[in-house]
């Protein structure tokens, strides 16, 4: 059984800002559970852009997304913020971790925000998940205290924290040497096969991409193969 | 759960930037300590200086006026009834200053709910006689025990006992300047002549220090029965009925209402002191002039603060929307901040300004004009210290407002593709 996750039809997007631009043409493509996916295509191509409508982070496109069955169109800024909360994961090129909190809480945050564990239920999550990359013993270093590689991992497993329906990545190993961005390859790897984690990865690196069950490419906006 | 979220976050950020946060809570701890200390110093002026008229003002006096009648024999005439009559250089006839039917209107005074209390007066013209020469004074002959009750007669005698003026038959209390202009000790007797050439030896009990000197030269105070005495009158003889009410405000309803009901004139305390009021607001409204600008000033503060905090946080606010903070959390959790400097600002500024309050009330303040006061007068009044919290979170909410609101709009999408 084959359940659809994520499933884009007709989607357009135009930047009007300085010229009219047709950023995003016709875009068509489902994603069914535990699915890993990777898209790859020159840069400028629009693939960030893309992935931004897909975590329902950007609502100004035409056509229709649905995720886990329900079109997003015409929700409120609030039950897109659940959507997100819920049933995504993100994981960007920058860690984006909050310098003020210790690893631990970084990760915890989402699930306290979603609420629907104890504090103590999601402290213990929190930090299986940081065993999975092997990193829990940084687990109350302050985020600023670890490094690129390690922070990029915190990163992945906020992104895990609330057991989300897919997890999305915009280059997430962009900023990283070779040896950490084989690192977090590996750990996306272990996801998949593992965890049959449904995953949707933007990346520039072939290699990467050939270890996907499937590759998406896009050439200025359009999906020329999936 | 949700509420402790946002908190624990608007917390952290407080203290990544605990200096700047602490710089906006003095400017709040500032303005309040201001507010509070100039409001309770102000307002203890205020209160000083109206108690000065209020506390021996009556609120109505009864009395009767000497002046010509309103009703000439001439209109009371059938034949000339319909025709204008001009009757020049008219004069009061009778010296009577005496209210006629004292004993009803004190009845019917005294069952009036409204009432608080009533103290009849005589006020007569006299000489004090000393050696050779003649002073003009005044005497009021007071109830003693009612004109204490009523008017705090016993805070302005500041020597010897008021009560001795009850107690000891043909007693007086002198005015202080009077009796310094006499050379007159407590226990010494003067000698007293009224209007009419009465002549009456007063043996002086104490003196009388009301605070304003030109009263203290002439004023002075016997029992109603050793003036009715000196006047020759019998004891129904009453020149003045003092009145106070629970409620002053409605002195010059009551005092029309009664004027008419018994034919008497009457004074109530607004018509005769319209001024005193004005003094009163002009000084409450500078405190409250300072202490708002003050908290105007620290709000700007706060709004600076906040606002560089939200250009610095920009990513944490980007992430925290990314992975499913509404802009509603993200609006709570700065307002939160503001909040937060705001009430622990404001709570300080109330105990510095209780504590600049008690110092301001131990410096000495030595007046002979104010015989009752020895330190500066200070209003603790709690309503001022709500004002000031009150003040402190409404200003801070509106200086956290736009900022929060800012932050809350910030669109993640935009930030993270900056990067
Ligand atoms: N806010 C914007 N306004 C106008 N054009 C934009 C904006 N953001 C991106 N673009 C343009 O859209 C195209 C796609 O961008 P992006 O999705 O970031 O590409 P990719 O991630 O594939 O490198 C690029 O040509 C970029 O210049
Ligand atoms: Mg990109």
């Amino acid at each position: 059984m084959s359940k659809i996750i994520l499933q884009a039809e007709n989607i357009n997007k135009f930047f009007h800002n300085p010229l009219p631009f047709h950023v995003l043409k016709e875009i068509n493509f489902t994603i069914t559970r535990g699915e890993f996916v990777s898209v790859i295509g020159k840069s400028g191509c629009g693939k960030s852009t893309l992935l931004y409508i897909l975590s329902t982070m950007d609502t100004d496109f035409q056509g229709t997304l649905k995720i886990d069955g329900t079109n997003i169109s015409g929700k409120t800024e609030n039950e897109l913020a659940l959507i997100r909360n819920e049933k995504i994961g993100f994981v960007f090129q920058f860690h984006y971790l909050l310098n003020e909190f210790s690893v631990l809480k970084n990760v915890m945050l989402p699930a306290l925000k979603l609420g629907k564990y104890s504090e103590e239920e999601i402290e213990h999550r929190a930090i299986e998940k940081l065993k999975i990359f092997g990193i829990e013993k940084h687990a109350l270093k302050k985020a600023n205290q670890i490094s690129g590689g390690e922070k990029q991992r915190v990163a992945i497993a906020r992104a895990l924290i609330n057991d989300p329906l897919i997890i999305m990545g915009d280059e997430p190993s962009g900023n990283l040497d070779k040896h950490n961005s084989q690192i977090v390859f590996e750990i996306f790897q272990r996801l998949a096969k593992e965890f049959h984690q449904t995953l949707l990865i933007v990346t520039h690196d072939p290699e990467f991409s050939a270890g996907t069950d499937r590759v998406m490419e896009m050439d200025d906006g359009r999906i020329i193969r999936q | 759960m949700k509420f402790r979220l946002n908190w624990e976050i608007a917390y952290s950020l407080l203290l990544a930037r605990w200096k700047q946060t602490l710089v906006a809570a003095i400017g709040v701890t500032f303005s309040i300590t201001m507010f509070i200390a100039l409001l309770g110093f102000m307002t203890g002026l205020n209160d000083l200086l109206d108690g000065l008229i209020l506390n021996r003002t009556p609120h109505i006096k009864f009395f009767n006026e000497i002046k010509p009648s309103k009703v000439q024999p001439i209109d009371l005439s059938e034949k000339l009834k319909s025709s204008f009559n001009f009757i020049e250089s008219v004069k009061p006839n009778t010296e009577r200053v005496e209210i006629y039917n004292v004993s009803a209107i004190m009845s019917a005074l005294s069952k009036d709910k409204r009432v608080l209390g009533i103290a009849p007066k005589i006020t007569t013209q006299v000489f004090y006689n000393v050696g050779a020469i003649d002073i003009t004074g005044v005497i009021n002959g007071i109830e003693v025990e009612q004109e204490n009750k009523l008017f705090f007669f016993s805070d302005y005698v500041v020597q010897g006992n008021y009560i001795d003026l009850k107690n000891i038959p043909n007693s007086i209390i002198l005015g202080k300047a009077a009796a310094d202009k006499m050379l007159t000790k407590v226990g010494d007797v003067v000698q007293v002549t009224s209007a009419k050439g009465e002549r009456i030896q007063l043996k002086v009990v104490g003196f009388f220090q009301s605070g304003l000197q030109d009263l203290d030269k002439v004023q002075s105070y016997a029992s109603i029965a050793t003036t009715q005495k000196l006047l020759g009158q019998t004891s129904s003889y009453i020149t003045d009925v003092q009145v106070k009410l629970k409620d002053l405000n409605l002195a010059p309803e009551l005092a029309k209402y009664y004027g008419s009901l018994f034919n008497v004139d009457t004074e109530d305390l607004q018509t005769v002191n319209s001024q005193f009021e004005t003094g009163t607001r002009v000084r409450t409204l500078i405190s409250y002039t300072v202490g708002i600008t003050l908290l105007i000033v620290a709000g700007f503060g706060i709004y600076n603060i906040l606002n560089m905090m939200i250009y610095e946080k920009m990513d944490s606010i980007a992430i925290l929307k990314a992975t499913g903070f509404s802009g509603k959390d993200v609006n709570n959790i700065f307002i939160t901040i503001s909040l937060s400097i705001g009430v622990f600002g404001g709570v300080f500024g109330l105990l510095f300004g209780y504590l600049i309050s008690k110092l301001i009330d131990q410096i000495p303040f030595v007046t002979s004009a104010l015989p009752t006061i020895s330190t500066y007068p200070v209003n603790y009044n709690p309503m001022y210290y709500f004002i000031g919290v009150t003040f402190a979170i409404i200003t801070t909410y509106f200086a956290g407002f736009f900022p929060a609101r800012k932050a809350s709009k910030i669109d993640p999408v935009i930030i993270i593709r900056g990067k």
